[in-house]
């Protein structure tokens, strides 16, 4: 079969349809597609609910701007159409810190995964979080290393089989949002990638809001985590998240599954393979931002020479 | 975007080299500083903290040297110069970034004010140990500029010219400082604003739809646009093409790695500073850097009162070292004498650089204090042939 651009995906050669332009074409690097991201992984969901969310929070793109670290998460930052930084593993927080900071006027999104954002790059996070950076923070967490092919790492579920835990993860993982509301951040949630307008409606909010910001983002690494914890492929992890989620903050009168709590109660949020995963958004507060701080400091100082 | 009016400090004063480093900074256009504290670079940091909020400027302590480079590339790549400072061990968890600074072109300043190693070692007093590592420290090649002033007034000076190749060369430049340099306190003139020269980066000069990030000309430096700026700029710390594209192949790696080297080698005219005194006629020459550049002052004055011919090479920019200038100084010497507060580290340069033409004598010292000028006469000295010194 030759390619022919004309030609939407998945239309036989013969039927000639009329090209159409996906919607988030305007804010994608359409010329560099396709991506990297293996069949099934859930990354690709999460950066089409993040683009429009951003739009839905009209965020211009000439002020959007993306930090990735390493691993395939960070990959993010060459899809999306925005001033884009792949930096070094684990140091996306303080180079967006540096972004912002330089340029208030701008919208900075740190995109990366599980392992960049909280092993090598935890200490970050908790003082990005503590000051109230002005910043989105976009954690897909696929449970493991996927771009080295599946190691274990601080979100691996205990009991878990990756490639460095062959006879089942013996550490205890991190709760991301419990983590996030305990260090500072204004704006905590959780949504798997089967929640995709969720996740968009999480992203519009988050990006309208200012300071510290997280977002996890539970996404399927069906050729690593996925094949070592026999979930299955990708579809499989997604039946699997519809199985088992419940979700936090819904309207009261839904099946009794779903469990509403308003008092910022995180616990059970805990991520286990034996118990459901619990979703949703579980802070949103206000508080001065760092540089609201800074400023009202820097105020004093002006003209006080040394 | 020159720095605004009336800001620097003109006129006399009497300061800390560290204080001295920090108002070069600021005279030059720095206005965002991120950094750790550690002894003895605090006072930069003090400065800056003092300095910066006054002036439009931003200063934050972040939570390790690792974020304060991290942070200093992400407020230059969004148009503000920025600089951070530290000694050995920050410096040390500052080499990977220093990469991705060369590797993604960002303009920046980072200084070291050495104090003896290795590991905590001697935190309160003088070393030159990492001249190596700032040559060398980050994986993968790569070209270092690195200065060493000799003298509060020198870390104003050189902190300006530090930031101006930064900003021609889009590359990150390194001010080596030394712990005695760093807390001497001196006499340092600040100049009126102008009468420095203060570069600038260049901005695109074609709009958006024609712009590729890492295009050069033959100045082999790319237009650099900014965060923010409409140009939906894309970097990394992969290999990349000229639009900014990873691709990791031999041919694009073939392309980048050899033309990122030129831009350093090919523009010494930039960076290039040394000073040369009773070199004319010298037999023996020293070669010294940073605090010791002084005490090699004082060996070559008192040796010419002895009658001795002795003279002093004693390069600003260390790194790329100047070895053409060094090889004309050089050219009827009989003997080299390299004095520095470490084990023999430019020493193995000027060995390379000279390539046998004559004796290379070493004055070496573990660190903890100034080399005495008597030492470095000793090695002067007829008598003294190729032995080491110490």
């Amino acid at each position: 079969m030759s390619f022919d651009p004309e030609r939407p995906m998945g239309t036989p050669e013969t039927e000639h349809a009329p090209f159409r332009r996906h919607p988030l074409d305007s804010v994608l690097r359409s010329e560099v597609l396709p991506h990297i991201w293996c069949p099934g992984c859930g990354i690709g969901v999460a950066l089409g609910a993040f683009l429009q969310g951003l739009d839905r929070a009209k965020i211009p793109v000439e002020k959007r701007v993306i930090v990735g670290g390493i691993g395939c998460s960070s990959r993010v930052v060459y899809y999306a159409k925005a001033d884009a930084y792949h930096t070094t593993h684990g140091r996306a927080i303080p180079f967006a810190t540096g972004i912002k900071l330089a340029n208030p006027s701008l919208h900075v999104t740190v995109f990366a995964g599980d392992g960049d954002l909280f092993a090598i790059g935890g200490n970050h996070f908790i003082h990005a979080a503590r000051r109230n950076m002005d910043l989105l923070v976009v954690c897909i967490n696929n449970f493991n290393y996927g771009m080295t092919g599946g190691q274990a790492g601080p979100t691996t579920p205990h009991d878990a089989r990756t490639t460095t835990t062959p006879f089942g993860n013996f550490e205890i993982p991190f709760n991301l949002p419990q983590l996030a509301a305990a260090v500072g951040a204004v704006y905590v949630a959780r949504w798997t990638t089967l929640d995709v307008r969720r996740l968009r409606d999480c992203f519009a909010e988050a990006a309208a809001k200012q300071g510290f910001r997280f977002v996890e983002v539970l996404a399927p690494c069906p050729v690593s985590f996925g094949k070592n914890n026999d979930i299955g492929s990708g579809l499989d992890e997604m039946d699997y998240y519809r199985g088992l989620e419940q979700i936090w903050g819904s309207p009261a009168g839904l099946p009794e599954r779903v469990e509403v709590r308003t008092d910022g109660d995180l616990s059970g949020t805990d991520i286990s393979l034996h118990r459901p995963i619990i979703v949703g958004k579980f802070v949103d507060r206000a508080r001065p931002t760092f540089l609201d701080n800074y400023r009202s400091a820097a105020s004093q100082a002006k003209g006080s020479a040394p | 975007m020159p720095p605004e009016k009336g800001i620097a400090l003109t006129g006399s004063h009497f300061m800390l080299g560290d204080q001295a480093c920090a108002e070069g900074a600021i005279y030059a256009g720095c206005r965002f500083f991120a950094g750790y504290p550690i002894t003895p670079a605090t006072e930069i940091a003090e400065r800056m903290a003092e300095r910066l909020p006054g002036i439009g400027g931003q200063y934050i302590q972040m939570e390790d040297e690792i974020g304060s480079i991290a942070a200093v590339l992400g407020a230059s790549v969004a148009g503000v110069r920025a600089m951070t400072a530290t000694s050995g061990p920050g410096f040390s968890l500052m080499q990977e970034n220093l990469g991705l600074g060369f590797m993604m072109e960002v303009p920046c300043v980072v200084v070291n004010v050495q104090r003896g190693g290795p590991s905590t070692g001697l935190p309160t007093s003088v070393g030159q140990q990492d001249m190596m590592q700032a040559r060398f420290g980050s994986h993968g090649d790569y070209a270092a500029i690195a200065y060493a002033p000799s003298s509060p007034q020198e870390a104003f000076e050189l902190t300006v010219q530090a930031f101006n190749t930064a900003e021609r060369l889009r590359t990150p430049v390194l001010v080596m400082m030394d712990e005695v340099v760093g807390h001497m306190r001196e006499r340092v003139v600040i100049p009126e604003e102008g009468k420095r020269t203060v570069v600038s980066r260049r901005l695109p000069s074609v709009p958006p739809s024609e712009y590729l990030p890492y295009r050069v000309d033959e100045g082999l430096v790319p237009e650099m646009a900014l965060a923010g700026g409409g140009y939906a700029v894309r970097m990394t710390g992969l290999t990349h093409d000229e639009s900014g594209r990873a691709v990791t192949d031999t041919e694009t790696q073939s392309v980048l790695l050899p033309r990122l080297l030129r831009k350093v080698s090919e523009h010494r005219e930039a960076y290039e500073l040394y000073e040369l005194r009773r070199a004319k006629d010298a037999e023996v020459l020293v070669v010294a850097y940073g605090i010791t550049g002084r005490s090699a002052t004082g060996a070559v004055e008192a040796a010419r009162a002895r009658g001795m011919r002795v003279g002093l090479f004693r390069p600003k920019s260390v790194w790329p070292f100047p070895s053409e200038a060094l090889l004309r100084a050089a050219r009827s010497v009989r003997r080299i004498v390299v004095a520095e507060i470490n084990m023999g580290q430019v020493a193995l340069e000027v060995e390379r650089v000279l390539a046998g033409r004559c004796p290379v004598v070493r004055v070496t010292s573990p660190g903890g204090e100034v080399l005495a000028p008597e030492l470095i006469l000793d090695a002067c000295a007829p008598d003294r042939g190729e032995k080491e010194s110490r």
